[in-house]
C-alpha cells in the first residue's frame, strides 16, 4: 500500500517587541535572571495584565501578510496548567476568538507548481519563562526559574493541514520566516527559539479521504530537523501501520542527536488546559480603521517583490529569489540599481563578493561597511571600462577594510585599466620576446597557449590593462 | 465623643484647627484596639510604628497648609490589600509570610492624601466566605454581639468600624462582601460600579466580580472615601475611564420625586420579621421624605446564587493557581520533588472553604462540563444584568434588604455551606450585573442587632445612591447607635 502524509505546522514567533506583552518589562535575550522582572510577569497576588498595543499592531501585520481576515473582536483566554516556569499558572492566550483567521501562503517546492497552503489562525499570547539547572551563580545543586522570558509576545501561526511532504513543510517553514522577519516583527533566531515549529504528521492510504490518526511533534528548532523529523515519523507511522499496529494520538519529541522521535505523552495523559476568557482583560475591538491603516503601512511583500526583480529588473528567477531571502538584501539591491541600471551585475556582486565578505565577518546586510551608492559607483567604473572586474575586487577589498569611494581608491592606488594600446604592445612585445618557444608552439596550431599570453600580459600590467584591447592586440602580434 | 468615635468630617474638623493632631488621633486609636482587640479580632497584622510616622507627617502636612479632608485620618485596610513592606496574608495560610513589594492603586491613593494606616483587617480567608470564619487568622466577632458574626468576608473591616478601631476602612466585595458585613455591623458599606475602582494590587477572588468600596460610619464618610479611591487606572484594564463625580456634593439631603423599585422576588414569605419590618419603616420614612415606590420584578434572581457559584468559582481556580509554593508564601517542608512540593503546598496552605471552591470552579471550566456550566452561567449573568437595565428604566433606585436575616452566631452554618452561600442572595445579583449598591442602617432586631437596607443604583450611579442613603441617614438615628463593646 502507498501512503499519503499529511502535515499541518505550528509555529510559534516571538515578536521583536520592546516590552513584553502585559507589562513594560525588556524582552531583550541573555540578561541576569529574574532582572527583568515585575510584579505582573511575576504572577505576584494582585497584579494585572495591560495588552501592549505593539503587539497587536505586529499581530495585524503578520495577519495582512498571510491573507487573513483580521477580527473586529478577539478575546484573550486563560490556558490552566501548573509548571513552575508559568508564574500565574495560567497562560494568557487567545482560544475561541484568535486576533486573525483564515489566511493562506502560497509556497514553491523546487520542479513542482506553487501550492498554496491555508492558514487556520494566528493568535497572540504570552511566553513562559525557563528552568535553569545548577551551574548558576547562586545556585547550588537544585533547580531555579528564570522569569526574563515569561510574559514575552509570540504568535502562533496555525497552518490548515495541506502539507502533504517534509519538503513542503520546509517550503511553507521557509516562506513563513522569510515574511515575519520581512515584516521586522521576529527576528527569526531559531537556535535562540525565537522561531519555533512543531509539526502535526499523520500518514493516510493513497486515495483515502479520511485522515490518519496524527502525532504532534515538539519543538523542532530548525529547518533541517523539521525534515528530518518529519521524514523519520511519517517512516515510523508508515512501519507501524504496515506491520499490523495502529498509530495513537501522543505528543511526540524530536531528538536531534538519533533524528528520531519519542512518545512524550499520550492522548490520555494530555492536559485539559480548561480555557475560558481571561477576566482581567477587555475584550479587544479593532477597527476597520486601524486595519486599513496596517494595510497602508505594510512593505511591499518579498514574493510580490522577487516577481518583480524578475518582470522589471529582468532577473533570472534564482537571482530574484535569492535576493529577496531578507527584507535588507533586498532593499540594499534596489538601492544599488537606482545609481546604476545593470541590474545583473549588481546582483552577481551581491550574490558573490558582498555575501562573501558579509559571511565572513559574520556581518548582517544591514551593516555592510560598503554602502549601496559606493557599490554601484563601483560596477559602473567597470561597465565604463575604467578598471577591470578583477581590480574590482581589490577596490571592493580595500573600500569594505578602510573605506573610501571607489573612484578615489582606484586614482590614488594607480588601479586606473590601460587601455593605451601603445603602452600595451609594449608589454606584448616583451612578453613575446621571452617566449619564443610558446610563440611557436601557438603558430604551430596550439592556441590553448594564447592564454598562457593573456596571463603573462596581465601580470606585467599588475592587472590593469584592459582585456579586451590585450586580447585583439596579442591574438595580431602571435599571428604575425 | 471620644476622638476614636469620630467619622472622618469630624476628625478632620478638629484636625484642621489644631484640636486634636493625627498623632493623638492615631495613638487613640491605638489604645482603643488595644482594649478591645481582644473581644472582637477584627485585624491580622497591626502597624502601630508606622502608623505614628505616618501620622507625624501628616501633622506636618497640615501645619504647611496642604492638608485635604483625609490628612491624618487612622484608617485599616482588609488585608487583600497589597501594602509595600506590610505582610499582607488575604486571611490564608498559604500567604502567612507574604511581604509585597509594591501597594495596591487604592491604598495608594489613599495614602498619598496622608491617610495613616493602622493595620490589615480580618477575613474570610481569599475573601471566600459570609462570616469570617473561613479566616486562617481566627474568627472575628461581632461587636453587638460576640457570639455571632461580623459578616464576610470584609467582617474585619465591619467589625473595626463598629468597633470604633478604625476612623474608616476599605472592604472588597464580590457577592456582598462589603454590604452584607456593614449591615450585621451597622455602617455604610458601598460596593462601587464593577470598573469604578482599580483592582490593580488587590488579591483577586473572581476577577469579573471583585471590587473595591469603603466601610465608614456615615454616608459623607463614604462619598469622602469612594470620591478618592475612584477613578481610571491605566494598570488595571477593566477600570473605567470616565470622570470621578464630587460625591460629596451629591449629598443634597433631597429625595423628593426620587422612583425607588421594590422588586417583589426579595420581599419573599420567610424574610425574617424583624427585616421585613425595618424595611417598612425605612419605605414609610422614604415616602415622608417625598420618594415614590414602584413595584418591580427582577425576574431571574433565583438563578443568582447558583451563577455566581459558577462564575466566582471558575475564576477564583484560576486566580488562586499562583499560589504554588515555588515563588512567595508557603511552600512545604515535606516535598519530594516539584508535583509533590506543588500540591503539598496548596494543601497545607489552603482552607477548606477555599478548597471546595477551586474544585467546584475546576469541574465548571473542565472539557465536557464548561458548556453545561460556565458558559450557562454566563448567559444567566446576561439575563440578570438585563432584568436591573429593564427595571431602571422605570426606576432611579432600587430598595432590598443586604440580608435575610441580621447576623447569625458563629459556627451555626460553618457545616452548612449551602444555608451560608444563600446568606448573600441580595447581595449577589449586583455583583453579577456589575452595578452599584451600598448598604445603611436602617434599624435593629429584637435582639438588638444591626439591620442594613440595600439602595442599588445605575451603573455608575453611585451619587443616587449616596443621595438617597444621606437622605435616609438624616432623617433616622440607626446609624448614631453604638455597639457596647
Amino acid at each position: 500500500m502507498k501512503f499519503q502524509p499529511v502535515i499541518g505546522l505550528e509555529v510559534h514567533a516571538q515578536l521583536k517587541t520592546g516590552s513584553k506583552i502585559f507589562c513594560g518589562c525588556s524582552t531583550t535575550f541573555g540578561s541576569e535572571p529574574n532582572s527583568q522582572t515585575c510584579p505582573v510577569c511575576l504572577g505576584l497576588p494582585g497584579a494585572l495584565p495591560v495588552l501592549n498595543k505593539k503587539v497587536v499592531e505586529f499581530a495585524i501585520r503578520a495577519g495582512l501578510a498571510t491573507n487573513c481576515t483580521i477580527a473586529h473582536h478577539s478575546v484573550f483566554a486563560r490556558k490552566n496548567y501548573f509548571y513552575p516556569d508559568l508564574p500565574k499558572g495560567y497562560q494568557i492566550s487567545q482560544f475561541e476568538e484568535p486576533i486573525c483567521r483564515k489566511g493562506w501562503l502560497d509556497i514553491q517546492v523546487e520542479g513542482q507548481e506553487t501550492k498554496r497552503i491555508g492558514i487556520t489562525r494566528i493568535h497572540m499570547e504570552e511566553d513562559a519563562g525557563k528552568l535553569v539547572h545548577g551551574d548558576v551563580p547562586g545556585l547550588d545543586d537544585g533547580s531555579g526559574v528564570d522569569l526574563n522570558r515569561a510574559c514575552t509576545p509570540l504568535l502562533e501561526i496555525v497552518s490548515e493541514p495541506d502539507l502533504r511532504s517534509s519538503d513542503e513543510a520546509v517550503a511553507y517553514l521557509k516562506q513563513l520566516h522569510r515574511i515575519v522577519t520581512w515584516l521586522g516583527i521576529c527576528d527569526g533566531n531559531m537556535e535562540e527559539g525565537s522561531f519555533r515549529c512543531d509539526a502535526n504528521v499523520s500518514v493516510m492510504p493513497v486515495g483515502s479521504d479520511t485522515l490518519g490518526t496524527r502525532a504532534e511533534i515538539k519543538n523542532v528548532n530548525s529547518f533541517k530537523f523539521v525534515k528530518q523529523a518529519i521524514e523519520y515519523e511519517i517512516q515510523r507511522q508508515i512501519d507501524l501501520i504496515e506491520d499490523g499496529g495502529s498509530v495513537v494520538q501522543e505528543t511526540r519529541l524530536f531528538d536531534p542527536n538519533s533524528g528520531a522521535t519519542r512518545s512524550m505523552r499520550s492522548k490520555e495523559e494530555a492536559h485539559d488546559y480548561r480555557y475560558f476568557p481571561d477576566p482581567d482583560l477587555v475584550p479587544l475591538v479593532i477597527g476597520a480603521d486601524w486595519v486599513q491603516r496596517a494595510q497602508q503601512e505594510l512593505p511591499e511583500l518579498p514574493e510580490h517583490r522577487q516577481q518583480r526583480f524578475i518582470t522589471e529588473l529582468g532577473l533570472p528567477e534564482y537571482d530574484a529569489e535569492v535576493l529577496t531571502a531578507s527584507r535588507g538584501l533586498a532593499d540594499y539591491f534596489e538601492e544599488c540599481v537606482a545609481f546604476h541600471h545593470n541590474a545583473k551585475a549588481v546582483s552577481n556582486w551581491l550574490m558573490g563578493e558582498v555575501t562573501r565578505a558579509l559571511n565572513d565577518s559574520g556581518m548582517a546586510i544591514e551593516t555592510c561597511p560598503v554602502i549601496p551608492r559606493q557599490l554601484a559607483e563601483l560596477i559602473k567604473l567597470i561597465d565604463n571600462g575604467a578598471i577591470s572586474g578583477k581590480i574590482a575586487k581589490t577596490v571592493f577589498e580595500e573600500m569594505w577594510n578602510n573605506g573610501g569611494e571607489p573612484q578615489a581608491i582606484v586614482e590614488k592606488q594607480g588601479l586606473a585599466q590601460v587601455s593605451d594600446s601603445g603602452a600595451i604592445e609594449a608589454v606584448i612585445d616583451e612578453i613575446i620576446a621571452a617566449n619564443m618557444a610558446q610563440v611557436e608552439e601557438f603558430r604551430g596550431g596550439k592556441e590553448k597557449v594564447f592564454g598562457f599570453f593573456v596571463g603573462q600580459v596581465m601580470r606585467a600590467s599588475k592587472g590593469k590593462a584592459n582585456p579586451a584591447l590585450v586580447n585583439e592586440l596579442l591574438l595580431a602580434k602571435l599571428k604575425g | 465623643m471620644e476622638i476614636f468615635e469620630l467619622t472622618i468630617h469630624q476628625l478632620h474638623d478638629k484636625l484642621k484647627t489644631g484640636a486634636v493632631s493625627s498623632v493623638e488621633a492615631t495613638k487613640a486609636m491605638l489604645a482603643r484596639i488595644e482594649s478591645v482587640e481582644p473581644r472582637v479580632g477584627s485585624f491580622i497584622t497591626l502597624t502601630p510604628e508606622s502608623a505614628l510616622a505616618e501620622a507625624e507627617a501628616a501633622d506636618r502636612r497640615i501645619a504647611s497648609g496642604d492638608a485635604d479632608v483625609l490628612t491624618g485620618i487612622p484608617l485599616a485596610l482588609k488585608d487583600i490589600f497589597l501594602t509595600e513592606g506590610i505582610r499582607t496574608t488575604c486571611g490564608s495560610r498559604i500567604l502567612h509570610n507574604f511581604i509585597p513589594p509594591y501597594s495596591a492603586t487604592a491604598w495608594e491613593r489613599l495614602r498619598d492624601r496622608g491617610c495613616v494606616l493602622l493595620g490589615k483587617l480580618n477575613q474570610d480567608e481569599f475573601a471566600m466566605g459570609s462570616s469570617n470564619e473561613s479566616s486562617a487568622f481566627g474568627v472575628t466577632r461581632n461587636p453587638w454581639d460576640t457570639d455571632r458574626i461580623p459578616g464576610g468576608s470584609s467582617g474585619g473591616s465591619a467589625a473595626a468600624i463598629a468597633a470604633r478601631q478604625a476612623t474608616a476602612t476599605l472592604g472588597t466585595d464580590t457577592g456582598g462582601s462589603i454590604r452584607q458585613p456593614a449591615s450585621h455591623c451597622g455602617c455604610v458599606g458601598l460596593k462601587p460600579t464593577y470598573g469604578r475602582v482599580s483592582r490593580y494590587g488587590v488579591i483577586a477572588y473572581a476577577s469579573s466580580l471583585d471590587q473595591v468600596g469603603p466601610i465608614t460610619r456615615d454616608v459623607a464618610d463614604c462619598a469622602i472615601m469612594l470620591g478618592t479611591v475612584a477613578g481610571h487606572d491605566p494598570r488595571d484594564s477593566t477600570s473605567v475611564n470616565a470622570p470621578v463625580p464630587d460625591y460629596t456634593a451629591a449629598l443634597t439631603g433631597d429625595v423628593r420625586g426620587l422612583k425607588i423599585g421594590l422588586p417583589k422576588e426579595y420581599f419573599i414569605a420567610g424574610l425574617d420579621r424583624d427585616v421585613q419590618a425595618a424595611m417598612d419603616r425605612a419605605i414609610e420614612t422614604y415616602r415622608r421624605l417625598g420618594a415614590e415606590f414602584v413595584e418591580i420584578s427582577l425576574p431571574h434572581t433565583d438563578y443568582a446564587v447558583a451563577t455566581y457559584y459558577l462564575i466566582a468559582t471558575a475564576e477564583a481556580s484560576s486566580n488562586l493557581a499562583r499560589y504554588d509554593g515555588v515563588r512567595f508564601g508557603h511552600r512545604s517542608e515535606q516535598a519530594e520533588g516539584l508535583i509533590d512540593m506543588m500540591t503539598r503546598s496548596r494543601s497545607e496552605g489552603f482552607g477548606a472553604e477555599v478548597k471546595r471552591r477551586i474544585m467546584l470552579g475546576t469541574y465548571a471550566l473542565s472539557s465536557g462540563y464548561y458548556d453545561a456550566y460556565y458558559v450557562k452561567a454566563q448567559k444567566v449573568r446576561t439575563l440578570i444584568m438585563g432584568d436591573f437595565t429593564r427595571a431602571f428604566e422605570t426606576v432611579d433606585v432600587i430598595l432590598t434588604p443586604v440580608a435575610p436575616t441580621p447576623a447569625f452566631k458563629i459556627g451555626e452554618k460553618v457545616n452548612d455551606p449551602l444555608q451560608m452561600y444563600l446568606s448573600d442572595i441580595f447581595t449577589i445579583p449586583v455583583n453579577l450585573a456589575g452595578t452599584c449598591a451600598m448598604s445603611v442602617p436602617a434599624g435593629f432586631s429584637a435582639a438588638g442587632l444591626p439591620i442594613g437596607l440595600q439602595l442599588i443604583g445605575t451603573p455608575f450611579g453611585e451619587e443616587t445612591i449616596l443621595r438617597a442613603g444621606h437622605a435616609f441617614e438624616q432623617a433616622t438615628e440607626w446609624h448614631t447607635r453604638k455597639a457596647d463593646i
